[in-house]
């Protein structure tokens, strides 16, 4: 079949357009998966920065180095931009390349929409970094940006919240271009219950966005009349409520957490199987728990919101339902320990991050679990030990995923592997260094640290100087995952990559049977059959 | 369970390298010192334990199959998947755990919510960035900020070593004082965004939301002084609003509350004063150093774009009413401090600021002016 696809390549004049213009005009949905995949990288080194410029004045006790209005400009712009320019591009950038791959699609549904979507993500983040140069600095008043707080930025307010409306706009968009693509051009012998399950936790993550996306925009441009149009929504001297703005914005913000980890799910889902070399245990529930914690993550919004003053049949609706979001969570964990259960196990890069990623993905669930308990939740609430709790299922979990991905994916994309000795020391370097980084979080958080400060009492010097240190490691390991992905795309002195990349992974999944690297066009004609090992 | 806490935290410790020498650290969430913390904890712990052990079940099995079930030792892989029973099985006994938590978590959650019958009443008002208490039944009033040597420490470049200073960043000026074996219940309101009331030996925090009032109550069995922090972001100063808690027995307490009747009326006499004008730059240099150099600046200089400079500053070199009127109400970011300040604060800060911080005005005024000009703008806001 992969001879066929490169034959009927050579026919036409159909490859990419030469120079740099290539990258502008493209509508190839590898071309545009590999921007999204630099611009996730790029923005994952900005936000980093940030991250190590907090870490550095938490270091010790008293200000070094950075003004405190400066330094929570930092804790919100990492969050922006971690969340919304690295995580939710990579998945992105995963899922043009690999959606149309993995159902025997040409390309995506719709093409130009997909180049303009990309575009519109850069200009959103010319916006918004711009507003670190602006009188007033950049927004300061967390990712969240409870009102009035946030109403007292400087001249950052309106470009943030544009920049917020592109990116929506965005998202929006790549979200229509995903659900098009995979209710309309899967290979017919696809049905829904046979689609790998990075495309199912896709299909169901871009609803999720189209869904909140819209909400999320609303609410800051609430934030935008109040401001500068004299509305009231979330003033109380004019009848609104600032807790308000708090119900529509986690309306949005927790189904957005699930954005960031459903994808996470199906690369785990997908990547699991191939070195266990079995198939995923439990198919069908899979799919049905990635849709039941979608669902739920719509009516859980207010457990972000136990201290705000709900009455008591609110806050114990929202302790029940947020605890039963543990059931399906523990489903997933349960799956994916039962695939790996009397298989012929290897340890390549991207099953090390996966391991990694389930443990320590199931150590944020537990104290995610302990949170959802409203009465505890008045002493964990808006400390270090929530912190800790966010960053193990984003980082060990989204972003080890995103690593685990491309190590998985690269060389089917550049017909290269990459350095299996240097992967193998980025993971173990990023797998201790994050524990080392937040673990003690979890403590500082028990022992009394409150969150988004620039100096804390001498009792919490000890873990906030060993959780730098884990930092600094980290962060500067990551440079090491920029090395390899260089030298594997340049390809001198790397091993060439069969068709299957990994043993058997013809098996699981359509990609793996066309050639490495992929041609610029697959499947112009849909494959006959399709692997039956992954469900 | 005590002995092990303190081990695993000196060796982990040691292991680090890090031996600090007054290693005040905990590790674990505290009990506190009410019925409600207590509780807290309890749930807390059996979470705790929940996990744990249910790590240990998931995790051992994970390790036993990565290190049996490697192909390396030649294992085969077998090709079973999807089995009804056991993925019943897996989807009920979390279910089963879940309830197990739920029930106490239910109890104390209505146990908490319950503020009914207290015996006194504290109205704690969010400000950036300080604390503002009100004794309903007392007719007792302060404010309460972060204490002086704190704050000249915290400042970026101060050169003075946090670890000289006691209990930093975690001191303030003027505590609340409240008796023990009372039910005390608290209302929570902010005047300018949104704050949180922490201090985690009562077990729980609360937000002020500003326009609403949220209540809370705590019944405190030992006396002690209990240490917290605003939790909740509000602007650049957030980690610099301490909370303190003293509880006292309660014939201490009685003897604390007619102190502070004793004060107000010192207060209230030295307002009705004449004082000289190098009486209030000397007051005045300090109220500033507390209440204004955290944004203005300690020398008056202002940051560009962000705090408009002291030094030279139109307002505060041109008619003294205007400037008096502006620092009455706020604007902006500005609070409002003619309800934050005393009128001796208040008089003294503006004399210092037309006199020091390079300028030379030479004008000043009194308290008794700014007293009567707060009580006309409390009645103005009455009426609204
Ligand atoms: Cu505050």
């Amino acid at each position: 079949m992969s001879a066929e696809t490169a034959e009927h390549d050579d026919h036409h004049d159909h490859g990419p357009a030469k120079g740099l213009l290539r990258w502008i005009i493209t509508t190839n949905h590898k071309d545009i998966g590999t921007l999204y995949l630099v611009f996730a990288l790029v923005m994952f080194f900005v936000g980093g920065l940030m991250a190590l410029i907090i870490r550095t004045e938490l270091f010790e006790p008293g200000m070094q180095f950075i003004e405190p209005q400066f330094f929570n400009s930092m804790t919100t712009m990492h969050a922006l931009v971690m969340i919304f320019g690295a995580v939710m591009p990579g998945f992105v950038g995963f899922a043009n390349w690999m959606i149309p791959m993995m159902i025997g699609a040409p390309d995506m549904a719709l093409p130009r929409m997909n180049n303009m979507s990309f575009w519109m993500l850069v200009a959103g983040f010319v916006l918004l970094i711009s507003t670190l140069f602006m009188e007033g600095g950049a927004p300061a008043a967390g990712w969240t940006m409870y009102p009035p707080l946030v109403l007292q930025t400087g001249n950052a307010l309106p470009f943030a919240i544009f920049s917020i409306h592109l990116m929506g706009i965005s998202s929006i968009m790549g979200s229509i271009n995903i659900i098009s693509t995979i209710f309309n051009m899967r290979a017919p012998a696809m049905t829904l219950m046979k689609m790998p399950l990075f495309v199912w936790t896709w299909l169901i993550t871009a609803f999720l966005l189209i869904a909140i996306m819209p909400v999320f925009a609303g609410a800051v441009t609430m934030l935008l009349t109040d401001r500068f149009f004299d509305t009231s929504f979330f003033d109380a001297a004019g009848g609104g409520d600032p807790v308000l703005y708090q119900h529509i914005f986690w309306f949005f913000g927790h189904p957005e957490v699930y954005v960031l980890i459903l994808p996470t799910f199906g690369i785990a889902s997908t990547i699991i199987p191939v070195f266990a070399r079995k198939p995923l245990f439990g198919y069908a529930s899979m799919v049905y728990a990635t849709a039941a914690i979608a669902f739920l993550s719509f009516i859980v919004w207010a457990h972000h919101m136990f201290l705000v003053g709900m009455p008591l049949a609110g806050e114990l609706y929202f302790m029940y339902a947020t605890m039963v979001i543990a059931v399906p969570t523990a489903v997933k964990i349960f799956n994916w320990t039962a695939t790996m259960w009397k298989g012929a196990m290897t340890f390549e890069t991207p099953m090390l991050f996966s391991i990694a990623f389930v443990v320590l993905f199931t150590i944020g669930g537990f104290t995610g679990l302990m949170m959802s308990l409203a009465p505890v939740d008045f002493q964990y609430h808006d400390t270090y030990f929530i912190v800790a709790h966010f960053h193990y299922t984003l980082v060990p979990a989204a972003i080890f995923m995103l690593m685990a991905g491309g190590y998985f994916w690269l060389p089917k994309w550049t017909g290269n592997m990459y350095d299996e000795r240097l992967g193998k020391l980025h993971f173990w370097l990023s797998a201790i260094s994050v524990n080392i980084l937040f673990f003690p979080q979890h403590f500082l958080g028990l022992a009394g640290m409150p969150r988004r400060i620039p100096d804390y009492a001498v009792q919490f010097t000890d873990w906030n100087m060993i959780s730098s240190i884990g930092a600094f490691i980290y962060g500067f390991s990551q440079l090491l995952f920029v090395y390899i992905v260089y030298k594997t795309i340049k390809g001198t002195d790397c091993e060439k990559a069969t068709d299957e990349v990994w043993e058997d992974a013809s098996k699981h999944g359509l990609e793996w049977t066309i050639a490495s690297p992929a041609p610029y066009h697959t499947f112009l004609t849909p494959p006959e059959k399709i692997p039956t090992e992954h469900y | 369970m005590k002995k092990t806490k303190q081990l695993i935290a000196a060796l982990s410790l040691l292991l680090s390298g890090i031996g600090s020498a007054q290693a005040d650290y905990t590790l674990n969430l505290m009990k506190g010192v009410t019925r409600i913390s207590n509780e807290v904890y309890d749930m807390h712990m059996i979470a705790l334990w929940i996990c744990v052990a249910v790590g240990v079940v998931v995790f051992g099995t994970m390790f036993y199959s990565i290190y049996y079930h490697r192909k390396s030792m030649g294992h085969e892989a077998e090709q079973f998947h999807e089995n009804t029973t056991v993925e019943i099985i897996w989807t009920i006994i979390p279910t089963i755990i879940l309830v197990v938590m739920a029930i106490p978590a239910t109890k104390a959650m209505i146990d908490m919510d319950d503020t009914s019958e207290a015996e006194m009443t504290i109205k704690v008002t969010g400000w950036q960035w300080k604390w503002e208490y009100e004794y309903l039944d007392e007719d007792i009033h302060f404010f309460s900020s972060l204490d002086e040597e704190s704050n000249r420490a915290r400042q970026i470049g101060s050169g003075i070593d946090p670890t000289s200073v006691p209990h930093y960043l975690l001191n303030v000026d003027n505590p609340v004082v409240i008796p023990v074996h009372t039910k005390i219940r608290f209302l929570f309101t902010a005047a300018d965004v949104i704050h949180a009331w922490w201090v985690p030996d009562l077990g729980w925090k609360k937000d002020t939301v500003p326009g609403f009032i949220n209540e809370s109550w705590t019944e405190v069995d030992v006396p002690g002084t209990y240490r917290g922090q605003c939790a909740e972001l509000c602007g650049q100063d957030h980690g610099f609003m301490p909370i303190v808690v003293i509880a006292m027995e309660k014939a201490d307490y009685a003897v604390w509350v007619e102190e502070q009747k004793a004060l107000a009326l010192a207060e209230q006499s030295a307002a009705q004063k004449e004082w000289s004008k190098e009486e209030l730059i000397a007051k005045g240099e300090t109220v500033y150093a507390n209440n204004c150099a955290s944004c203005h600046m300690a020398d008056g200089a202002g940051m560009a774009g962000v705090f408009p400079a002291i030094s030279g500053s139109p307002i505060v070199i041109g008619d003294i009413d205007a400037q008096v009127d502006l620092m009455m109400k706020g604007q902006g970011m500005m609070p409002a401090f003619g309800q934050m300040l005393s009128p001796v604060d208040f008089a003294s800060v503006t004399t210092f600021i037309r006199n020091g911080l390079g300028n030379a005005v030479g004008d000043s005024i009194q308290p008794s002016v700014i007293q009567k000009q707060q009580s006309t703008l409390a009645a103005v806001e009455d009426d609204e």
